[in-house]
């Protein structure tokens, strides 16, 4: 089992967080994990992406190959596309439909979501608005990590094992709301 | 078994406090800032009082680890490749002196200048000093490589170089640690021979450098860290540090059937190297940085077997990748999709609200006046003032250089010769260039952009904090001279008379601009409410 995961977004919309808990559960599972993040410029509102490979065999480049990814999780749409040269044939993208606009010359959000929908297995998910109706919008990357669940290749209770560690200092109420956008992105995709 | 999830960057650092370091002395620089970071954050390194506060400059972080070593006690000291070149004094005299404690220097290259402003290879260096250098390719290999460092380093008695670059430093993994050693006591170095490095007796430990030089050797030739992959072709690579694990992955992803030499350890061990040019009849150098031993292998005749970064087959500059390496065995690239030409770029800016916007709005105003309107600047945050919408510097050469290039502008003539710096890099480098300003009583105006903090490597404390105006009293500034503004918007006409006031100064002026920094803030008040 091997599986490629970029992760993408822009600096401060938490895909960190993401990298994490699948890093936890896989290494929860007994997996081999590599993990390259991008650090530095990231609160300044640039793009961040991190290559995620996970592997019941050794792992030798911290990189993904380009057409090697098998998931392209996004945060962000227009942040989907950029990384798109590392899919593989069919690869899987997972994206949030809303935007983060913090340039001037953002292209026309429609044209980024239908490129987006042209791709054979992309799952677009508004992934902000579901988490404001679950009244926790900050949990919107963890809706888009639940979408993410069946094309991970680990099981979903290693996950939720990863959000309840990852967050074990932050207190129940924080910890259950997460699993519950854990369940409610993994429903859109099941 | 102790299994972590840890960064390049962090298994390093645990490994240091697991080998008994004493202190670590640094000043932050990507991608080296997390080492001293995860010890700052480790309850271990504060039971064991584990120095861990922040150095004004790589140099004297360099001499205080030196320091801790000369006392008998193990210390590391971590920088950025550039942060190496501040540093180099002390450094290359260290391999001279020698070491008595355990000493061991991380330094952190940045190929394909992430977050740098050039990509020099230290692997240089470390050959300049003619000391080891160790090159991890995975992780675990940098936790573990830090043990033998110390090792090493105590039965030498010589520093050594552990060099890393962006990838492993910022890469995760899993890490298998080993149990914690005891910290050494004290026990100062009484060899007066050794540390006075007067002409007399620094021949002698010149000689006794070059004597060592042989066992170095030696410890490369059968170190864990250089590895052979035995194949049954013709062909082979020679991978350096993290390259190795691109050619892993190309040769596993393929089948490929080629040997390889993984090379970790330097000085390189000749009798592995001199075995693959004899057999092999086509041989890839994958190197991490500089071709350095491209060039050193191909020697003056170039030797036609070698392929490498020197021929092409490899990108000449910029970090490698598993793509550059599956070219260069000419595998073609399985990329099935583009990036659709609309996707723009988000180039980073200057945070909403951060108080250099406001500065250098003022100042913008402020240079429409003159025809000769440039602003030599420094590194920091406020360099991307460089960008739309200001496009405000004209300069961002190495740390301090604001200062003192204004300062030679100014004695060439130039006027306004104004030289805008960071709090941070004006304590780091910028202090004694003031000094020599202030001793010509050269006509420029220092404009310090004071957030109280070290922004751009992530907000680590800054060693200039509430000293500012007294520094530069107590260098000389005329003290009518020092003035000090808050960056603001509703300060804006304010700050302006005062800009303009101090240009016309003849003699030299510093304006204070002192605002905190939006994104420590937020941190500060978030700590806070948690405590
Ligand atoms: C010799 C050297 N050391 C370290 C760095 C990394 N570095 C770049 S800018 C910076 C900090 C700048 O802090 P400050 O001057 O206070 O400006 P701010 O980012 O807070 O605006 C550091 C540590 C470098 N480029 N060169
Ligand atoms: S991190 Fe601080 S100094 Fe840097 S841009 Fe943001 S507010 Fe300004």
């Amino acid at each position: 089992m091997k599986t490629n995961i970029i992760i993408a977004g822009v600096g401060g919309q938490g895909i960190l967080t993401i990298s994490s808990i699948i890093d936890l559960a896989a290494m929860h599972s007994g997996l081999h994990v590599k993990q390259a993040e991008v650090h530095g410029m990231s609160q300044r509102g640039g793009e961040v992406q991190s290559h995620l490979r996970i592997s019941d065999s050794i792992i030798y480049s911290d990189l993904i190959p380009l057409g090697q990814a098998d998931v392209i999780i996004s945060v962000e749409p227009l942040e989907a596309l950029r990384y798109v040269p590392f899919l593989k044939e069919k690869g899987i993208i997972i994206s949030a439909t809303e935007p983060f606009t913090n340039i001037t010359n953002y292209p026309n959000i429609d044209a980024v979501l239908s490129e987006l929908k042209k791709f054979p297995n992309a799952k677009l998910i508004h992934a902000s608005q579901i988490a404001q109706q679950l009244g926790n919008i900050k949990s919107y990357n963890i809706v888009l990590l639940g979408a993410a669940i069946p094309y991970l290749g680990i099981p979903q209770e290693q996950i939720e094992w990863g959000i309840r560690t990852l967050f074990a200092t932050k207190g129940n109420a924080i910890i259950d709301a997460n699993i519950a956008a854990l369940y409610k992105g993994l429903e859109i995709t099941k | 078994m102790n299994q972590h999830l840890l960064l390049g960057a962090e298994a390093i650092a645990m490994a240091a406090i697991d080998a008994g370091i004493s202190g670590v002395y640094a000043y932050p620089g990507t991608p080296s800032t997390e080492i001293t970071e995860f010890i700052q954050h480790s309850h271990i390194a504060r039971e064991r009082n584990i120095h861990s506060t922040w150095s004004a400059n790589e140099k004297t972080a360099y001499e205080s680890a030196l320091g801790m070593s000369y006392a008998g006690k193990r210390s590391l000291v971590c920088m950025k490749h550039v942060g190496l070149n501040v540093a180099a004094d002390a450094f290359m005299n260290s391999a001279m002196t020698g070491v008595n404690g355990g000493m061991v220097l991380v330094v952190a290259d940045d190929p394909s200048m992430h977050s740098s402003q050039n990509e020099q290879d230290s692997r240089v260096f470390g050959k300049f000093a003619m000391l080891p250098v160790l090159e991890p390719s995975t992780q675990q290999e940098a936790y573990d490589c830090i043990h033998y460092a110390y090792s090493i380093s105590e039965q030498l008695q010589l520093p050594i170089v552990v060099r890393i670059s962006t990838r492993i430093s910022h890469s995760r993994a899993i890490v298998v640690s080993q149990s914690i050693q005891k910290q050494n006591s004290l026990n100062p170095d009484t060899d007066k021979r050794k540390w006075i490095l007067i002409p007399a007796f620094a021949r002698m430990r010149y000689a006794h450098l070059l004597s060592l030089q042989p066992k170095l050797l030696e410890l490369s030739e059968k170190s864990p860290f250089n590895t052979v992959v035995k194949g049954n072709s013709k062909q082979a690579v020679i991978a350096f540090g993290i390259a190795y694990n691109y050619v892993m992955e190309v040769i596993t992803a393929h089948n490929l059937d080629i040997s390889v030499l993984k090379i970790s350890q330097y000085p390189i061990p000749h009798t592995h190297v001199a075995e693959f040019l004899y057999t092999y009849d086509s041989i890839l150098i994958a190197e991490e940085g500089y071709p350095v031993y491209e060039e050193l292998l191909r020697g003056f005749s170039g030797n036609n077997k070698l392929r490498g970064r020197l021929d092409g087959t490899l990108p000449r500059t910029g970090e490698l990748n598993p793509d550059h390496i599956a070219q260069a065995f000419g595998i073609a690239i399985q990329q099935e999709y583009s990036i659709p030409v609309f996707v723009v770029n988000r180039p980073p800016e200057l945070c909403k609200g951060c108080s250099h916007r406001d500065l250098f709005e003022a100042l913008q105003i402020v240079m429409k006046e003159y025809s000769h309107n440039h602003v030599f600047s420094d590194i920091g945050c406020y360099t991307l003032g460089a960008l739309k919408p200001f496009e405000a510097i004209n300069t961002c050469v190495d740390m301090g250089a604001s200062v003192t290039m204004a300062k030679g502008a100014a004695d060439a003539g130039m006027h306004p010769a104004i030289g805008l710096i960071g709090d941070s890099t004006f304590t780091h480098s910028g202090i004694t260039g003031l000094l020599d300003a202030v001793n010509d009583k050269s006509h420029v105006t220092i404009i310090i952009s004071d957030n109280a903090t070290t922004a751009m490597t992530g907000g680590q404390d800054s060693a200039g904090t509430h000293k500012l105006h007294s520094i530069c009293e107590g260098i000389g500034v005329e003290p009518s001279h020092i003035r000090t503004i808050t960056p603001i918007s509703t300060g804006l006409q304010e700050n302006i008379q005062i800009i303009r006031e101090e240009i016309e100064y003849k003699g030299v002026s510093v304006i204070i601009a002192q605002r905190e920094c939006v994104q420590v803030a937020i941190r500060n008040k978030k700590k806070n409410k948690t405590s």
